[in-house]
């Protein structure tokens, strides 16, 4: 596959399906109903969770939270196309494609409810954990699809980035070693159009993001990131190429975040609100649906069941969530190094004396 | 048994544990055909291939990050930075991702690395390639920081560095690369982490130093005997985690205690022996603690750089110092 020297958003954007849910190109015969029922029904799922978490925040159950509202397609898509021995490197905002790879409603909720277990996923194994700091996690997907190519292993490793990130000199310094050493790497830029209250035109002057792959001599794609077949298809394109040897690709997702930046966060303050309600009408759930409905894939009836469906899944974890008991303080020193140094048991004794476990106060 | 100095015992540490664990691997700047700048990683690419030594690009952020990466998923990289000067951009990388993997996951992935990079002034290089940042390292949860201060030292200790299972950033006295030789068994024998080396015993004051500084720290020793002072010498090699305990022995039998290092005195890992020592043998304390350290200065360029290491008189002179404060 050459190198593309552009990429130009008006023509080269993926897309399938248009906002209205019309099919702008035939899509392909290997996605048949039976996946594009399961990539709704993953969306779905993902946003009855956000809802249900950012609930959690505002009554004080929950710690800052980063919803995904408005951009599930991007996750969704994506970890479709993964298989189960690749790898994924998450940002913060990924557990739309961290559910479908098999981290647990409860074990997210825990993570955010400040407790490190969270991030112990039951599966995947391998997966890593969220990646607060904006930009590193590019570098270790590239690391670990190193390991993969050295030995020869079929797996391909996915990593996710805002558009924020790309502005970021550590996305580049890995981008360009995935280029030079060809590492069965994909990287999805989740261009959600803000860094917080930065919007995307005063992160980049490039016409596209996507773009940013020209320099370092791989391939940038463009999708309609709202459209959760354009994001799986060239997601599937790109992590095929990568498992036959033939390198990383970048793939810039265009989509929305029609929510707050995290709960912390109030876009109200630097958003115009007839801006959020155009891209209401272009938000990917929607667009599905229509389509499947349409097609009669789809219908109020088993819209009905799903909606009670994730309520209840999303209920049991947050029931799992809130009886989880607090680690012991043990906790803070149990996995600092595979074994603790002799020098820390100082440390480690104190904390249990001032444990409130062990009658002590709230030192 | 071969004579070797420090960086030909890097290079043999490097080399007995590639031949006997296919995880582990190299990458850093022109470490591949030209075998490193201060040729540590020498004939290595030529024995292991490409694959195994790796040229990276120039960024140093990055090479510490695809390390994380491939330490993740079950290899063993050791990262060479080509001089601490550039070791800043690896911080984020370290301080974020490499230290806390282990924890972050609760020990479901963690991050066997080593972080390999010549340390120190005293070879009349450029700007930039003198610093001495141990102590920025010490300060991270959850990493290693070791530093050898002769070749056997160099060969044990790189050697427990790569076999263990938690990232440790392994700084060589790049002074000591070719200074002097010693006699190194290249049987895959590591030396212990964590762990001080007692370097020379004595009832009279402890000099407590690590790297290059054991130069300076035993010629003061032997100067201090001419004058009838019996200085015990403690390598600390380790500096993080600390091995506190045979510090505090020595100090609780000698009574005296001078701490010699090349970073600058302010937050330099001096003060947290001396912290230490003042909070757990203070009144095993005949004198106060002295610290030896280079100035708060930036590191000058070759011309002055002998008047910023702490030379032997300082070090005599702060002896002579606490052995009047009895």
């Amino acid at each position: 596959m050459g190198i593309h020297t552009s990429v130009d958003p008006e023509t080269d954007t993926v897309r399938f399906l248009s906002p209205e849910g019309a099919l702008c190109r035939p899509i392909p015969s290997s996605i048949g109903d039976e996946l594009l029922v399961m990539l709704y029904r993953a969306m779905t799922r993902t946003r009855i969770f956000d809802g249900k978490a950012v609930a959690l925040q505002r009554t004080g159950q929950l710690g800052t939270f980063a919803s995904a509202l408005g951009q599930e397609a991007v996750g969704v898509g994506a970890a479709a196309a993964m298989q189960a021995r690749d790898v994924l490197a998450p940002s913060y905002r990924d557990h739309g494609a961290q559910f479908l790879r098999g981290m647990t409603m409860a074990e997210c909720l825990l993570y955010w409810g400040g407790d490190e277990r969270g991030s112990d996923f039951a599966g995947p194994r391998l997966d890593f954990p969220n990646c607060v700091p904006v930009a590193t996690q590019i570098a270790h997907a590239v690391g670990a699809a190193y390991a993969f190519k050295l030995r020869r292993e079929d797996r391909v490793v996915l990593t996710f980035i805002g558009d924020g990130g790309t502005s970021n000199g550590g996305f580049y310094e890995a981008l360009n070693m995935a280029g030079v050493w060809k590492t069965p790497a994909v990287i999805v830029i989740n261009n959600n159009g803000w860094a917080i209250s930065t919007p995307c035109a005063r992160e980049c002057a490039a016409a596209s993001l996507a773009q940013k792959s020209v320099a370092v001599g791989i391939e940038g794609r463009q999708v309609d990131g709202n459209d959760v077949v354009a994001v799986y298809d060239t997601v599937r394109q790109a992590i095929e190429k990568a498992r036959a040897g033939q390198g990383p690709t970048l793939i810039e997702a265009l989509t929305y975040r029609l929510g707050d930046h995290t709960t912390a966060d109030d876009a109200t303050r630097y958003r115009d609100p007839e801006l959020v309600r155009r891209e209401w009408t272009r938000e990917p759930i929607a667009r599905l649906r229509a389509y499947l409905t349409r097609k009669g894939a789809w219908s109020q009836h088993k819209e009905d069941a799903l909606q009670r469906e994730c309520l209840e899944e999303v209920g049991q974890a947050v029931n799992a969530y809130l009886g989880a008991q607090p680690a012991d303080c043990n906790a803070m020193f149990d996995h600092l190094y595979a074994a603790l140094p002799a020098s820390y048991s100082y440390q480690r004794d104190m904390a249990r004396r001032f444990s409130p476990r062990n009658g002590g106060g709230h030192g | 048994m071969a004579e070797l100095n420090l960086v030909e015992a890097v290079n043999h540490a490097l080399a007995y544990e590639m031949a006997n664990d296919e995880s582990v691997l190299l990458l850093g700047e022109d470490i591949g055909v030209n075998g490193g700048v201060f040729r540590a990683t020498n004939g290595l690419q030529a024995r292991f291939g490409c694959e195994r030594v790796i040229d990276t690009p120039l960024a140093e952020g990055a090479i510490a990050g695809v390390a994380v990466g491939m330490a993740a998923m079950g290899l063993k990289p050791v990262a060479e930075i080509q001089f601490t000067g550039f070791i800043y951009p690896t911080i984020d990388q370290m301080i974020n991702h490499a230290s806390r993997l282990r924890n972050r996951t609760r020990g479901r992935l963690t991050c066997p690395m080593v972080l390999r990079s010549p340390y120190g002034a005293g070879i009349h290089a450029p700007e930039h390639h003198s610093e001495s940042p141990e102590a920025i390292f010490a300060h991270m949860p959850g990493l290693r920081v070791v530093i050898p201060s002769s070749p056997a030292r160099a060969y044990g200790l790189l050697l427990a560095a790569m076999r263990d299972p938690d990232p440790v950033v392994f700084l060589e006295p790049t002074r000591l690369y070719r200074l002097f030789k010693q006699a190194v068994a290249d049987d895959g024998e590591s030396l212990p982490l964590d762990a001080c080396f007692l370097s020379r015993e004595g009832k009279d004051v402890t000099l407590v130093a690590w790297g290059a500084m054991m130069q300076e720290t035993l010629a003061a020793a032997d100067a201090l005997e001419q004058e009838g002072v019996d200085a015990e010498v403690i390598d600390v090699a380790t500096i993080k985690p600390l091995d506190v305990e045979t510090i505090l022995r020595s100090v609780e039998k000698t009574g005296r205690c001078v701490i010699i290092h090349e970073a600058p005195r302010t937050a330099g890992f001096g003060a947290e022996i001396a912290a230490e020592i003042a909070e757990r043998a203070l009144f095993s304390l005949l004198a106060p603690v002295k610290r030896v350290a280079a100035y708060d200065v930036v590191v000058p360029l070759s011309r002055l750089e002998r008047q910023y290491i702490p030379s032997v008189d300082r070090i005599v002179e702060a002896v002579r110092s606490a052995m009047e404060g009895s």
